[in-house]
């Protein structure tokens, strides 16, 4: 089916609405409309557009709903509706789209059905199709599961091409010409004789006709500014300080807040804040739910007072200490209770039956996001209105959530996304945002800004969880011939569904997310999740399931293909059975340079490979013994995402993404004690630093479908360290963090 | 209270234990030095005080002895500090929150070593982390601008 027939399907109609001074041009709903952004302002018997681009007699606005959590995304969409719309997306003015249900996210919930992403059948696709069902219901406008870039792909190109050709038309009436005598460049359509006529000029006028919807999308060859190398739109201010971020945000007369809770699920028994009321600069002391705030006239004030409350609070009824977290994750392999096992060929049971089967055991850690903005949120409340400014991935769930605990409609609460200091998945949480809710509603028409202190943050994530897994499996010299991977874990998406609507019910396909899902054919060949119990509230953390299967998946392959005396990268090459997965292995041979794991002694390297959010990535580590420790020499990694729109970006995200794995596999646990993280600032969750970040080489493919590269980096790096320590050592790195084990250089 | 922030003295009416940090964002609005962890643990917070890099979360304002220069004083959109030209060009911010402390640590290290190693950039920039690890670019960015303060 041609792409045009898919997105008809799929309920796009790409056309036009008159606004206030001019026109805009987005993607229109058939059928029942969702609530639009703009339909405050548009006239009666209107009906709703999302729009992308907005044309007035001041200029042309680009619009780009997904949020930007520093992946540069928002430069990204701009240069898809720009690329079409032949303006240039540096002197465009760009936005984020305000909250709406409309602008809903395609591609996000297809990465949890059960197809293979290189599994291309009717089947599969129709499959996809038919998610855009319940995201429609949810209305969802998300930004995470590296879903920004495939969502936007087509949908903004079309709605700048839409915009193009109507303007077109536009001036072709004015002038009577046939539009196809005209062309555009640089915001204005040009004339056969030469003359330009402005976008902005020609805005009221587009507005009055119909929009011309048959366009034919621009091949990549003809793409000015789409895959080359783009200027980020963010990237003066954010070198010189003048980057504004929600904790950046100054209203007049505006009054900070902190909080300190106690731990998720606990209740407070008694407080004392008769001290904190004494210090200088509070002025107010607050209960809010299982949480004390203090607002004062700077968050130093209210930190301060924080620490001078007495708070006592009687536990929740749940594991609380990590012994006891283990134990919950090895019941749930013990008792054997399959939640999931979407991969199971052949006959396992029969296959290891047969032989002396390698077996290993792996366990990750909880991991917190700590990105490094604080969250925080400001916010003012008046009888009939809320205003809110916070950087946020689920906009449309900040607005619902605010409305129930307000007891205001939905229109009366505004939300401006603010640019956010790294995310990671934290910020699809509402906790803090409702904390700063409730604050501000004692105060009426005061604003204030509440800012967690980096303990609250470590204190109160939804981490990534601890996870445990078991292989069993068989390899001779023709490869691997039996592979038995069984994984338990929470389930992150009925914690995370269960805080923000409702758990849905059946199996949690991310348990095995990056595990059952890997492009290898293996006669014997099964992945199994065990749904854990949810001992601590759990949530999305880069690149979700992966983060942990493609540890457990890759440090198993690793072993046995050395139990195998097979080389792992041709072990990988040879037992891969998707091609665009396949050339990812092998550039990656070409880029590292790939002799065998053996270097010399001392030295080694390992390979690892995860295809996880459609995207096929392969990493290479090289290593040094040193008497300091384990030293990270080179690193490489090499990702196929379709098309490269923003290659400084994209390579940017790459190299970050598996700096980002490799930091958190050498460094960094949350380990529980009382309900309570242990590590409560940097010190003691280094992640990566620049005294232990190798030299870095990536390279990006484009032989499958478009795809987001947020996520991808992150999953091959832990194992294709732990492999190559193994190839430098002799010692196999089991056990997250690393350093539970040894030191790094 | 007196203060000196790039070059404007300021009078502030301010608890002398408070941290520079917080007179800087709270007081005075220069909001380009980032609260990160209020423990010197991350970096976010450096700034210059008499040209030595300082961790402005751990400088109380009664301890403050010297002028302060913060990443909007050491160059501006307009009028870009060698550091920032690098950084622009070198594209390394991702979400940039960290960046500011990171310009401040590579200006206050060039100050001190014009040309600077590997291994000297490694040693003084440590203490400033990137959560998104940009480290790649920020290496490449600092050579970058010692050549241009070399040049100019």
């Amino acid at each position: 089916m041609s792409r045009a027939g898919r997105i008809a399907r799929r309920g796009f109609l790409i056309g036009s609405a008159a606004v206030l001074g001019g026109v805009a041009f987005g993607a229109w709903r058939y059928g029942r409309p969702l609530p639009d952004p703009f339909m405050g302002d548009l006239p009666q018997g209107q009906s709703a557009l999302n729009p992308y681009v907005l044309i007035d007699g001041e200029g042309v606005t680009l619009i780009a709903p997904r949020a930007d959590k520093g992946q540069g995304s928002r430069w990204m969409q701009a240069a898809l509706i720009a690329e079409e719309l032949d303006v240039d997306p540096a002197t465009a003015r760009i936005e984020a789209g305000p909250v709406s249900a409309a602008y809903y996210n395609t591609s996000v919930l297809g990465e949890s059905l059960p197809f293979r992403p290189t599994d291309r059948g009717w089947l599969a696709e129709a499959a996809r199709g038919a998610v855009d069902v319940p995201s429609r219901l949810l209305g969802f406008q998300i930004t995470g599961g590296s879903s920004s870039a495939p969502d936007s792909f087509e949908k903004l190109r079309l709605a700048g091409a839409v915009a193009r050709e109507t303007l077109k038309q536009a001036a072709a009436l004015r002038e009577g010409l046939d539009r196809k005598d005209l062309s555009t460049a640089d915001g204005a359509v040009i004339l056969p004789d030469g003359r330009a006529i402005p976008y902005t000029q020609l805005a009221t006028e587009a507005a009055q006709i119909d929009p011309i919807d048959q366009v034919v999308l621009r091949d990549k060859s003809q793409w000015r500014w789409l895959g080359r190398k783009m200027r980020r739109g963010d990237i003066v201010a954010k070198s010189t300080g003048t980057q504004v971020y929600g904790a950046d945000l100054r209203l007049p007369d505006m009054l900070y807040a902190s909080v300190r809770a106690v731990p998720q699920g606990g209740r407070i028994t008694s407080l004392d804040s008769a001290d904190a009321e004494q210090m200088r600069g509070v002025r107010r002391v607050l209960q809010i739910g299982e949480a004390v705030a203090v607002i004062a006239e700077t968050s130093w004030h209210a930190m301060q007072a924080l620490q001078a409350v007495d708070l006592q609070w009687a536990a929740p009824d749940t594991a609380g200490n990590q012994d006891q977290i283990w134990d919950s994750l090895t019941q749930a392999l013990d008792q054997g209770d399959v939640d999931s096992r979407l991969r199971n060929d052949g006959d396992v049971e029969a296959a290891l039956a047969d032989g002396q089967p390698v077996t290993a055991e792996y366990r990750v850690p909880f991991l917190a996001h700590a990105p490094l903005e604080p969250m925080n949120a400001t916010v003012r409340v008046d009888a009939d209105r809320c205003e809110i400014w916070t950087g946020t991935q689920v906009p449309d769930f900040v607005v619902s959530h605010v409305a129930d605990l307000t007891g205001l409609p939905q229109d009366a609460i505004t939300l401006h996304n603010q640019m956010m200091g790294g995310s990671f998945g934290r910020r699809l949480e509402l906790d803090f945002i409702m904390q700063a809710v409730r604050i501000a509603a004692e105060m009426p028409g005061q604003p204030i800004q509440m800012i967690w202190s980096r303990a609250e943050d470590f204190t109160h994530d939804q981490p990534r969880p601890a996870q445990i897994a078991r292989g069993r499996g068989l390899a001779d010299k023709t490869g691997i011939r039996a592979l038995d991977l069984a994984v338990a874990s929470p389930s992150v998406t009925a914690s995370w569904f269960g805080r923000v609507w409702m758990a849905p019910p059946g199996p949690d396909n991310t348990i095995t997310a990056g595990a059952w899902d890997q492009p290898f054919a293996i006669p014997d060949y099964r992945v199994t999740g065990h749904r854990a119990a949810e001992t601590v509230p759990v949530s999305s953390w880069r690149s979700v399931g992966a983060s942990a299967n493609g540890f457990f998946h890759g440090s198993f392959m690793d072993e046995l293909f050395d139990a195998a005396g097979i080389d792992p990268l041709q072990g990988l090459i040879d037992a891969c059975d998707d091609r665009v997965s396949r050339l990812v292995l092998e550039e990656l041979r070409e880029l590292s340079g790939w002799t065998g794991r053996d270097l010399r002694p001392g030295r080694g390297r390992g390979v690892a490979f995860c295809l996880s959010f459609g995207v096929p990535c392969a990493e290479v580590v090289e290593v040094t013994e040193t008497p300091q420790g384990i030293r990270l020499d080179r690193a490489f990694a090499v990702a196929d995402i379709g098309t490269v729109l923003d290659p400084v970006n994209a390579e940017a995200q790459l190299s970050g993404g598996m700096l980002f794995g490799l930091g958190h596999a050498m460094n960094c646990e949350l380990t529980y004690r009382d309900h309570m993280p242990q590590q409560t600032n940097y010190h003691a969750y280094q992640a990566m630093r620049l005294y232990q970040a190798p030299q870095v080489q990536v390279r990006l493919l484009e032989n499958g479908p478009v795809r987001g590269l947020g996520e991808p980096g992150v999953p091959p790096a832990a194992p294709a360290l732990a492999n190559a320590i193994h190839a430098a050592t002799g010692m196999r790195v089991r056990e997250l963090p690393m350093t539970r084990q040894l030191r790094f250089a | 209270m007196q203060v000196t922030v790039n070059g404007q003295t300021h009078d502030i009416d301010a608890d002398p234990q408070m941290p520079l940090l917080w007179a800087l964002r709270e007081v005075l609005n220069l909001t380009g030095t980032k609260y990160g962890c209020g423990i010197a643990q991350c970096g976010a917070c450096t700034v210059h005080v008499d040209g030595m890099a300082v961790r402005s979360c751990q400088l109380r304002l009664g301890d403050l002895n010297g002028e302060v220069t913060t990443i909007e004083g050491l160059g501006q959109p307009q009028a870009l500090h060698a550091v920032q030209a690098a950084w622009i060009d070198h594209q390394v911010a991702q979400c940039g929150y960290c960046q500011s402390g990171q310009v401040m640590s590579a200006a206050a290290l060039l100050m001190l070593n014009a040309s600077p190693t590997d291994q000297d950039i490694d040693r003084a920039m440590s203490g400033n982390l990137c959560r998104c690890a940009t480290y790649p670019r920020i290496r490449a960015a600092v050579h970058d601008a010692a050549r241009r303060l070399a040049g100019s």
